[in-house]
């Protein structure tokens, strides 16, 4: 087990120098040049361009650009904004806890609730109740975020006036409620079809048979037996959906209003901020690889036959 | 065994909840970040691209900022015309070289005097191209700028020639060559003064600015508010009627509206197209379109295909074509007012001009195409950035022209402003680009020298025209102000016979706000006029 992750985590290495490279040639092959842009429609200064791409190093060949990037990161230095100058390791400190308790509380909803309404569904599958998460869930898959969002302001705003419409203070987990609703919207769907489809099969395996027929008691059949057989094509789902939460909440941070990493990766990369893309990007990357690690050795915990030796 | 897994599970489960609180309560310092003071107002506003500085802040949301924080020398009434702020009086016999005297008893806000040193030795260093200030250019007619700002390299002096202190209150300004309206542009915000202490660490004052404006900064907590305070002893016109002001940081204003829809934001100057249509309906009277000066055009290329010598009765042909009153009308929900000229009429020199060619008339339009000799393949481009809302109007004007003349017109769409700007810049345009252009002093020199003068700065058609240049050359060696607004208005009327650009339409600003505030104006730049603002 202990080797098992001491390998895997090493293999992150590689995949991270891989698509960090990776995304600062895109952002370098993008068309835009960042300094020029800073001078608005009016025909920018060269020697002013000059000096600026100089000092930040811009004007050297590509490779020496990731490698100064790369030396950079490593000591902890992410770069510096072109425009605002703020150190980027700054701007994404500032971002990314705000991200984060939006993701966690997603991410916790889409569980709760996925998981107990696939749960249901499944156990009585082809009933009126599951007919009804059947309807429910393919409604969350076929709306775009964005109306659920506006709609969802428009319901709890303005008609029940429960909450404000936008994210006053990203520090109190009560007004983030609903942007972690409409986020973990898509999600829930997926997790309650995956969860129902798999617990609907399993009921009919045969090891569920027969602790029926040793007679356990029902809640120990379905919350152990059935449950935790049911439940790893959805944490292998979970695992990977937890980045696109993260990096993929732009529309809904947009309507709330949440300053979270979504919008700044978008904003930087209409800037072309090259620093800033890549080290969010980079981070993200992370976030996969972890998740990703953690959802195979949680494998092995839901299933006792899977070992990693 | 089992145990155990399930140990396993609950410290997970632990292991996230302890996360999650930890989050929720950690770095409690700007916890109260959303409680507004009495009085103030708090309002829309972006994240500042740059630094708070007066000579690198060159877009909106900074320049709200930048606007509370410092006064200049001169500023501009609501017809366009010149009032002074900080200068007892700007004169010049000449127009080469100007003298300023300041008002006395001015302050900066950390109680330093605003002297005649605070502007020269502020101007001398953001025209320096070592401090690579974006708009450093603006020092570019003071005799001695290349000796700061040479084309290429670093400075060979650390002053401009052309300043000079003669006394605490007085200073002299000599240009390289006489400027008849460089008055009008002292207005622009980069000609500001800078207290002593900013010398001692400007990227520090970058982030916490001291001016000597109506406002004094007080925080600004990044990606989520910047808030100023009334200056009580403030000395000038624009003295504040309010208590303060919040810029808070919005990414996008439809989430903006939502929030002063519902009482949580004081005013927005920027309506999303979801909302324009009912912003009436949901404000009332609070709903206000203020027009200002700036404009909207289709610009050709003159190297491109469809506009390569081709006759300006073709350019005007076009124009002809679109409907210019029915498209602000639908697709434009209202928000502009159709041009009747090459300037808005919020600039002095403003002129009505005598001409059909910017109203409708298919008729007319497809004969001044077919006898200018056809557009060369029957077919145009307008060039527009995706991310800025011009699709729809874009696809309208299109329409517009197919139907009246017969010519073929597609959007050549760019994904963000960056990319149509380097197509421009590139000269790669491929017949015609969307320009827009905003005061930067409310002069009708502003909105056609620097757009159709030969290699103007932002000429990206590349218009050229010995006439048209001639009579801007006799307006910029005028002997007086209203002489050179005259050459140009004479300037104008040839622009309407070359066509170097079709004007569509000038802007209005969208504005909503809360039943808290009143008198809510506009500047000639767009801008609302905080100062004014009062909290009921």
């Amino acid at each position: 087990m202990g080797r098992y992750v001491a390998r895997r985590l090493l293999q992150m290495i590689p995949v991270f120098i891989g698509s960090t490279l990776l995304i600062f040639c895109m952002m370098f092959a993008l068309p835009g040049d960042p300094v020029a842009a800073l001078f608005g429609e009016k025909k920018p200064d060269p020697a002013q361009i000059a000096a600026i791409k100089h000092q930040l190093g811009l004007d050297l060949p590509l490779w020496h650009q990731y490698w100064n990037y790369l030396t950079g990161l490593f000591q902890g230095d992410f770069g510096t904004q072109i425009a605002t100058q703020r150190p980027v390791a700054e701007v994404i400190s500032q971002a990314f806890p705000v991200t984060v308790r939006l993701t966690l509380f997603a991410f916790v909803f889409t569980v709760l609730a996925g998981v107990l309404l696939g749960l249901v569904s499944g156990l009585f599958a082809d009933k009126v109740f599951d007919r009804v998460v059947l309807i429910f869930t393919l409604l969350l898959i076929s709306v775009p975020s964005f109306v659920l969002g506006y709609l969802f302001q428009y319901l709890f705003a303005f008609q029940l006036g429960w909450v404000t419409p936008t994210v006053q203070d990203s520090q109190d987990l009560g007004q983030l409620l609903l942007p972690a609703i409409v986020l973990a919207a898509l999600s829930l769907a997926y997790v309650t079809r995956l969860t129902r489809t798999s617990v609907a099969e399993n009921l009919r395996a045969d090891y569920i048979r027969t602790a029926i027929a040793k007679g356990l008691p029902r809640r120990r059949v379905v919350g152990v037996h059935l449950l935790r057989n049911s439940l790893i094509p959805v944490v292998t789902f979970l695992g990977t959906d937890i980045g696109s939460l993260m990096a993929g909440a732009v529309v809904t941070e947009g309507i709330f209003n949440v300053h979270g990493i979504g919008n700044t990766i978008f904003e930087a990369l209409n800037r072309r901020e090259g620093s800033t893309v890549v080290g969010i990007a980079t981070l993200i990357v992370i976030v996969y690889l972890v998740a990703s690690l953690l959802v195979d050795l949680l494998y092995a915990v839901l299933d006792p036959r899977i070992r990693y030796d | 065994m089992r145990g155990a897994k399930m140990m396993q599970w609950s410290a997970l489960a632990a292991a996230v909840a302890l996360a999650a609180t930890a989050c929720g309560g950690g770095s409690g310092d700007d916890g109260n970040a959303s409680g507004k003071p009495a009085g103030y107002v708090s309002m829309f506003n972006g994240e500042p691209q740059h630094p708070l500085m007066p000579s690198n802040t060159n877009e909106k949301f900074g320049g709200y900022v930048i606007d509370a924080l410092f006064t200049g020398l001169v500023g501009y009434d609501g017809k366009g015309e010149l009032k002074n702020e900080n200068a007892e009086s700007v004169k010049s016999k000449d127009n080469k070289t100007w003298t300023v005297k300041l008002k006395k008893g001015w302050k900066f806000h950390d109680g330093t005097d605003v002297t005649a040193e605070s502007y020269v030795k502020a101007w001398n260093w953001m025209a320096n191209v070592d401090n690579k200030q974006a708009n450093s250019y603006w020092f570019g007619d003071i005799k001695g700028y290349e000796d700061v700002h040479p084309e290429k390299g670093k400075s060979k002096k650390d002053e401009m020639e052309g300043l000079k202190v003669v006394d605490d209150h007085t200073f002299t300004i000599e240009l390289s060559k006489p400027v008849p309206y460089f008055e009008y542009k002292l207005g622009y915000k980069t000609f500001t003064p800078l207290p002593e202490s900013f010398y001692k660490d400007p990227k520090a004052f970058g982030q916490k600015p001291v001016g000597n404006g109506p406002y004094e900064f007080q925080k600004w907590t990044h990606n989520k508010l910047i808030q100023v305070k009334a200056v009580n002893s403030y000395k000038g016109s624009n003295k504040a009627k309010n208590k303060g002001v919040q810029f808070k940081t919005y990414s996008k204003m439809e989430a903006a509206y939502q929030d002063a829809l519902s009482g949580n934001l004081d005013l927005v100057d920027g309506v999303g197209p979801k909302d324009l249509p009912k912003r009436k309906s949901d404000f009332g009277d609070r709903a206000l379109d203020v027009p200002y000066a700036g404009t909207q055009s289709i610009v050709p290329a003159v190297y491109s295909k469809p506009f390569k010598d081709v006759d300006p009765k073709v350019v005007q042909g076009l124009s002809m074509a679109i409907d210019r009153k029915t498209i602000t009308k639908t697709v434009l929900q209202g928000t502009r007012i159709p041009s009747k000229a090459f300037t808005p009429p919020q600039v002095k020199g403003y002129q009505k001009l005598d001409t059909d060619v910017l109203t409708y008339n298919p008729k007319k339009a497809k004969k001044y195409i077919k006898d200018g000799g056809g557009v060369p393949g029957n077919k145009i481009w307008i060039q527009y950035n995706a991310d800025g809302g011009h699709k729809e109007w874009v696809t309208a004007v299109c329409n517009s022209i197919t139907k009246a003349t017969g010519v073929q017109c597609v959007g050549d769409s760019k994904p963000d402003f960056q990319t149509d700007l380097e197509a421009r810049q590139a000269n790669k345009v491929k017949g015609t680009y969307r320009g827009g252009w905003l005061a930067d002093y409310p002069l009708n020199v502003n909105f056609m020298q620097d757009l159709y003068k030969t290699g103007a700065s932002t000429n990206y058609g590349r218009f050229s025209d010995k006439k048209i240049d001639g009579l801007f050359e006799k307006g910029d060696h005028a002997d007086s102000l209203d002489a050179a607004v005259k050459d140009y208005q004479a300037a104008e009327k040839e622009l309407l016979k070359k066509m170097p650009a079709i004007p569509l339409w000038d802007y209005a600003a969208n504005i909503v706000h809360g039943e808290s505030i009143d008198d809510v104006k506009v500047g000639f730049d767009g801008n609302v006029l905080l100062t004014d603002i009062t909290v009921k």
